[in-house]
């Protein structure tokens, strides 16, 4: 009998967060979840839905509403040997947690000389796009990739959301994923022969000579839509997902700007001491010589995000803004 | 309940005997401190020695402690050798944490001694989960928790009371009342002033323990010992306590009397032991002696242990920002 040949699976990004869930609970005993409303009412975002039932209350923990009690918890179970994955509600919320966050998970293998890490994984929930206003529609992922001890993953792929939560969990230091809400139902079709995914590096989504597109999140299917528009009118955009904000792959990034000699960072964060600050800081000591234009960014408007649609909307990077950015580029050349 | 524990010839000397480890350790501490070998920020356990004594006379070496920033008597009753405490102090790469830490953040894996916590009420979380992960995997250890009263002001104090009870938590809580968070003296601070009541409405067991006396207060942790090991949860231990010393050394001491650190010091744990010890005809004056002669050599030779300490390389700057493994 020959072994079958499988078949691309279709699933959301909200599935893929499930199944990796669940592969790491069924894999690792050491490994449980918890978090608040993760069990009986199944995650507030409906990715974990299900699975109380399956693994039952030890394993999908429903915590009380305190952040850093449950945070510091998942931090001192894990340098006391367990694999725990922590859910953070949204990184709104995450902020009640910050004392643990910073000076617990990020300094306890530093500050007693390596003798303890903190093999931790907390996923939580990013970004603005679905009308929550204010207190749920911020992107903080930038402000966690400025803490050393840390690292800090944004998937914006399908596959990224099924398979970086394995290698997290792998990984001996405490590992932040960003999930975006606007992503929890895209749909795309999975490779089953891809297994699992480095969280080590960017990866090249779109090639293309003209302009490197950096972008990550939710930011990158709009820097995707707005690479196929300006294919049309002969501008061929490189697409680079960042997807580590943490520490940033600068090999791959510097890369694909040496080559297209131009880039727009795209940043659903606020502009000001951003990760595309960051990004861009490094592109101008680096690769100063190399640029044919001025580094772009395009990022959320410096207020708190609006409830109303159209506010909201102009608030955020938009797919237009990136086609009108590169054309401004391509047009200084 | 256990009654008081009987308190032998053997046991009633050792107890005396740490205590005295740390008096003198501090002593020697703050002369450093002074000649300047030990820099940063100095907190010394002076007048507290008959809690973390007497808590640990309830541990076994399979237990975990979670400390605060007033880590030095709780690292040496937990059995963390004196040089690498003092060496840690001086920066040293054979300290407890390399030199990373200094005086507040002391670490010994082996000892399970998950480090002094700099942050008010930052370590109580830590505990929560270190008693989780052994619910699973160290079925029957315990976790003891040291803080100030001033944690009881935080939000980490109170979500993990309720976390730790909700969850049956083999954890120790162990507040050690010295009455002033720094400078802040506790009627001016909490509208609750019995710290031990918190946690009863948690539906803790909770007690107020003499904490001067290192015999009451081992006598309280034995039954929280025994309540955490049996499964049946977490206790509080307020232990009334009295810090003979300034908070840290840059304090004027401004906020309290001499009067008052005169009332506490005649309650000393130091020389009452020793007092009740020479009452009862358990500590001779050749074994008084023996044991100072051998708490000076002791505290010479972590000394001497430090002196001769190496610097770390400054090219290891950056090592365990980032770990390559989980240690085992």
């Amino acid at each position: 009998m020959s072994s079958p040949v499988a078949k691309p699976v279709r699933m959301s990004y909200r599935e893929a967060c499930r199944q990796a869930i669940r592969d790491a609970l069924t894999n690792d005993p050491r490994t449980f979840l918890m978090g608040e409303d993760v069990g009986l009412y199944g995650g507030c975002y409906a990715v974990t839905k299900g699975l109380l039932d399956e693994f039952g209350p030890r394993r999908i923990r429903d915590t009380p509403l305190s952040e850093s009690a449950f945070v510091g918890a998942g931090i001192g179970a894990a340098i006391a040997g367990m694999h725990p994955i922590v859910e953070i509600m949204t990184c709104n919320f995450s902020l009640l947690a910050l004392d643990q966050l910073l000076n617990n998970a990020a300094s306890i293998a530093h500050m007693s000389g390596g003798q303890f890490a903190v093999p931790l994984v907390i996923r939580m929930a990013t970004g603005a796009g679905r009308q929550l206003a204010a207190q749920h529609s911020h992107s903080l992922e930038g402000w966690y990739a400025h803490i050393p001890g840390l690292k800090v993953l944004a998937p914006g792929t399908v596959e990224d959301a099924r398979h970086m939560l394995r290698s997290a969990l792998a990984d001996p230091n405490p590992v932040l994923i960003f999930e975006h809400i606007v992503l929890y139902n895209v749909e795309d079709e999975l490779d089953p022969a891809v297994e699992s995914v480095d969280i080590g590096s960017a990866k090249i989504r779109r090639p293309g000579r003209d302009v490197s597109v950096l972008a990550y999140g939710n930011s990158l299917p709009k820097a995707l839509a707005a690479a196929d528009t300006l294919a049309k009118e002969g501008i061929e955009a490189e697409v680079v997902d960042i997807r580590v904000l943490r520490p940033l792959d600068n090999a791959t990034i510097f890369e694909s700007v040496t080559r297209t000699r131009r880039c727009i960072i795209v940043d659903e964060g606020w502009k000001s001491g951003s990760i595309s600050a960051e990004i861009a800081a490094r592109l101008s000591e680096n690769l100063f010589f190399e640029l044919d234009a001025p580094i772009r960014r395009i990022c959320s408007r410096e207020v708190p995000i609006p409830y109303s649609r159209h506010m909201e909307e102009a608030a955020l990077p938009q797919t237009s803004a990136i086609i009108e950015s590169a054309r401004t580029l391509i047009g200084s050349r | 309940m256990s009654e008081k524990p009987h308190i032998d010839r053997q046991h009633g000397q050792q107890l005396f005997r740490d205590m005295l480890r740390i008096r003198r350790f501090e002593a020697k501490c703050a002369e450093l401190y002074q000649g300047q070998k030990i820099r940063g920020f100095l907190h010394l356990y002076d007048g507290e020695e008959a809690v973390a004594v007497g808590i640990m006379q309830a541990l076994e070496e399979r237990d975990a402690i979670v400390a605060t920033y007033r880590d030095h008597g709780h690292a040496i009753a937990r059995g963390l050798p004196m040089g690498s405490l003092m060496a840690e102090m001086f920066g040293k790469v054979e300290g407890c944490s390399r030199g990373r830490g200094g005086s507040m953040h002391f670490f010994d894996r082996a000892r399970r001694f998950y480090g002094g916590n700099a942050i008010v009420g930052g370590g109580l979380p830590l505990s929560i989960g270190i008693a989780l992960a052994d619910k699973e995997l160290r079925p029957g250890a315990v976790t003891a928790c040291f803080f100030g009263e001033g944690a009881a002001g935080e939000g980490e104090f109170h979500e993990s009371m309720n976390l730790a009870e909700l969850w049956e938590l083999p954890v120790i809580f162990v507040c050690e009342n010295n009455l002033y968070a720094m400078g802040m003296p506790l009627e001016l601070a909490e509208a609750e002033t019995d710290i031990f009541r918190k946690a009863q409405a948690y539906r803790m067991p909770s007690e107020k323990v003499d904490g001067m006396n290192p015999v009451a207060v081992e006598a309280a942790a034995r039954r929280a010992v025994e309540r955490a090991r049996g499964g049946k949860g977490p206790s509080f231990l307020e232990c009334r306590t009295y810090r003979f010393r300034a908070h840290s050394m840059f304090d004027a001491q401004l906020y309290r009397t001499k009067e008052e650190i005169a009332l506490w010091k005649e309650r000393d744990p130091v020389p009452r032991m020793q007092a009740w010890l020479e009452e009862n005809h358990m500590l001779s004056a050749e074994e008084l002696k023996r044991i100072e002669d051998q708490v000076d050599v002791e505290i010479d030779a972590a000394v001497t242990f430090a002196e001769a300490g190496q610097w770390e390389k400054v090219e290891d700057l950056e090592r365990f920002v980032l770990m390559d493994e989980v240690p085992q």
